[in-house]
């Protein structure tokens, strides 16, 4: 996904003189490398200073810039985030956030390093848009919306590197904002947003493979907006509904859904699955991680399959 | 570029005018910033009526920002005379149907940023002045912050940043009026001082004076070299031009009560230009 962003960033950034990037002693390989050599005075490292990373950005805007601040998702948006609300969202200024490792990516490096209230946080402050790509292809669909679509402050939650492609036979197009149906399925259908959605697809071709349940997966990679009348109409069209999340368990897709379901007099069965509401001290892979906070494939598979059963 | 032929009278007696237009709004609301606004009144008009290039086009003008954004009445009073805001909008601060309040709000004519939460204004200067140098524009940024300000982790990461970047453009001016809420700085917090050392060492261009002299302002702010950004210390009374106001904490936001209001009004004629 890092290196999916960088190389849609240098497209746009290499023709478009008001973009800068911003970082604070982290930085992105591939694109903006290139970006970074060719471009040396819109590649701005202001050190390990997070305020000075997005009140400069708010201050790059002001003066018709378009700036992409770009760090680790802890670090984008917590330390800094009075900047973020005040200088960035109060003011409505087209400052981009980059949070890497959204959710309990770094699985090694602790709870410092683990963004798992960010859409929460993000989602609660007027003006901000959330996007949360969950493949790469879809990173580069929402980089570029992110930099010209969307006038306003964003905050895209990235993951790190390797996650696979799981978006090249979807049967919806990417349209920003919308929900869209990565695999197809007719009994239920799975929700999520970011790297996760790699479990839901893995779980869905087991309830087909071993259970002949037909599962469909939508990419909500719009959290905020969120699309309320595709959800509603996809809680209408399913007999059970599931939502699975990186994201703790208030504020995030789970309870959204969970609310548009009763706004709407939904009927299905509706499970949603989310991290713990907790600091975990466990380190390991990222699928060790989020196994520890419950989401475990297994698992989910096993509730799923009895609650289509 | 500064006017060559300051008028520091001029700016004196604008100030006495100002003093009372402010203890008049205090009439019409129940709380206001009256001390933090006194306090920073010669350096904000010496910034607009002797050093800011004033064009009127946004594109090539000076910018303002009051990073102490509590003392907004100082900069309300200059934008009215500038004719930038209307007289009603003044007369009806704080009031339900107009734009005017304790804090400036970006989106206002004149205010060229939101603050209110100190610590924001010299890190968004230093992205603006980041962004003229990127793009060729030859203009200053002029910020008014407030000593208390200066205890914000933030205002360091700017200050560390701008010279790092070599910006010039920016010309801070700080008002040390000694206060902050809950006491004088320079007890609150000891080590806060010596200040013009720490900020020359951070590689600013650092001068302190009277901050209630124009042309002490002036001159400081004009004989500097340009190679790199200048932080000017203005030293100030809080409240300064009503006695029963200088240095008392509580005028950090109360309003004048009728009574009061005639006694400063009368000390504010009788002071000298």
């Amino acid at each position: 996904m890092r290196n999916s962003f960088a190389n849609a960033f240098y497209e746009i950034a290499k023709n478009d003189r008001r973009v800068c990037l911003v970082v604070a002693d982290i930085t992105a390989a591939a694109g903006v490398a290139s970006f970074q050599k060719e471009s040396p005075e819109r590649f701005i490292n202001v050190g390990v200073a997070e305020q000075m990373m997005v009140g400069l950005c708010a201050g790059l805007a002001l003066r018709g810039c378009i700036p992409v601040a770009y760090t680790i998702a802890t670090f984008t948006i917590y330390r800094p985030f009075e900047q973020v609300r005040v200088d960035c969202c109060y003011q409505n200024l087209p400052v981009k956030l980059v949070g890497v490792g959204g959710g309990v990516n770094y699985s090694t490096l602790g709870g410092t390093h683990h963004a798992q209230e960010d859409v929460a946080l993000m989602s609660a402050i007027p003006n901000m848009t959330v996007i949360a790509p969950c493949d790469p292809a879809e990173t580069a669909a929402c980089t570029k919306a992110s930099l010209i679509e969307i006038p306003g402050p964003v905050y895209l939650r990235l993951g790190k590197a390797g996650e696979p492609d799981l978006t090249a036979n979807a049967p919806d197009p990417f349209r920003l904002g919308k929900v869209r149906m990565i695999k197809p399925g007719t009994d239920v259908c799975i929700l999520s947003f970011g790297p996760i959605t790699k479990m839901a697809c893995d779980i869905a071709a087991r309830l087909e493979s071993e259970k002949r349940i037909s599962t469909g997966v939508v990419s909500v990679h719009s959290l905020k907006p969120l699309d309320t009348a595709g959800i509603a109409a996809l809680l209408a069209r399913f007999r059970v509904v599931v939502v699975i999340e990186e994201h703790a368990p208030f504020g995030g897709l789970g309870p959204q859904v969970k609310s548009i379901a009763w706004d709407s007099g939904a009927r299905c069965k509706l499970r949603t699955y989310a991290l713990k509401d907790e600091f975990i001290h466990v380190y390991g892979s990222h699928s060790d991680l989020l196994g520890a906070h419950g989401l475990d494939p297994e698992l989910i598979f096993r509730e799923v399959a009895e609650l289509a059963s | 570029m500064p006017k060559p032929n300051f008028d520091h009278a001029a700016v004196r007696a604008r100030c006495k005018r100002y003093r009372r237009r402010i203890l008049d709004i205090s009439q019409t609301v129940g709380a206001l910033h009256i001390a933090p606004s006194f306090s920073c009144l010669e350096l904000v008009a010496t910034a607009y009526f002797g050093l800011m290039n004033r064009t009127g086009d946004p594109e090539t003008e000076d910018t303002f920002i009051l990073s102490k954004g509590h003392g907004s009445l100082s900069q309300f009073v200059a934008l009215e005379e500038l004719g930038v805001i209307p007289t009603a909008w003044l007369e009806n601060y704080c009031k339900p149907g107009f734009p005017l309040a304790t804090h400036p709000d970006y989106g206002t004519p004149g205010i060229a940023a939101s603050t209110g939460s100190l610590g924001h204004g010299l890190g968004l200067s230093v992205g603006m002045a980041y962004a003229d140098k990127l793009n060729g524009k030859e203009r200053d940024i002029y910020i008014v912050m407030s000593d208390g300000e200066l205890q914000e982790g933030s205002v360091w990461e700017a200050l560390m940043t701008a010279p790092s970047f070599g910006i010039t453009r920016i010309v801070a001016m700080v008002d040390l009026n000694d206060f902050q809420s809950l006491g004088r700085t320079s007890e609150v917090l000891p080590n806060f001082y010596p200040m013009l050392d720490k900020l020359r060492a951070f590689g600013w261009e650092s001068e302190e004076v009277d901050g209630h002299d124009p042309q002490a302002i002036y001159d400081a702010v004009t004989r500097r070299s340009g190679k790199k950004p200048f932080i000017l210390l203005g030293r100030t009374v809080k409240g300064k031009g009503v006695k029963f106001m200088e240095s008392v904490p509580i005028w950090h936001y109360r309003s004048p009560n009728p009574e009061e209001y005639k006694i400063a009004i009368q000390q504010i004629e009788e002071a000298g230009v």
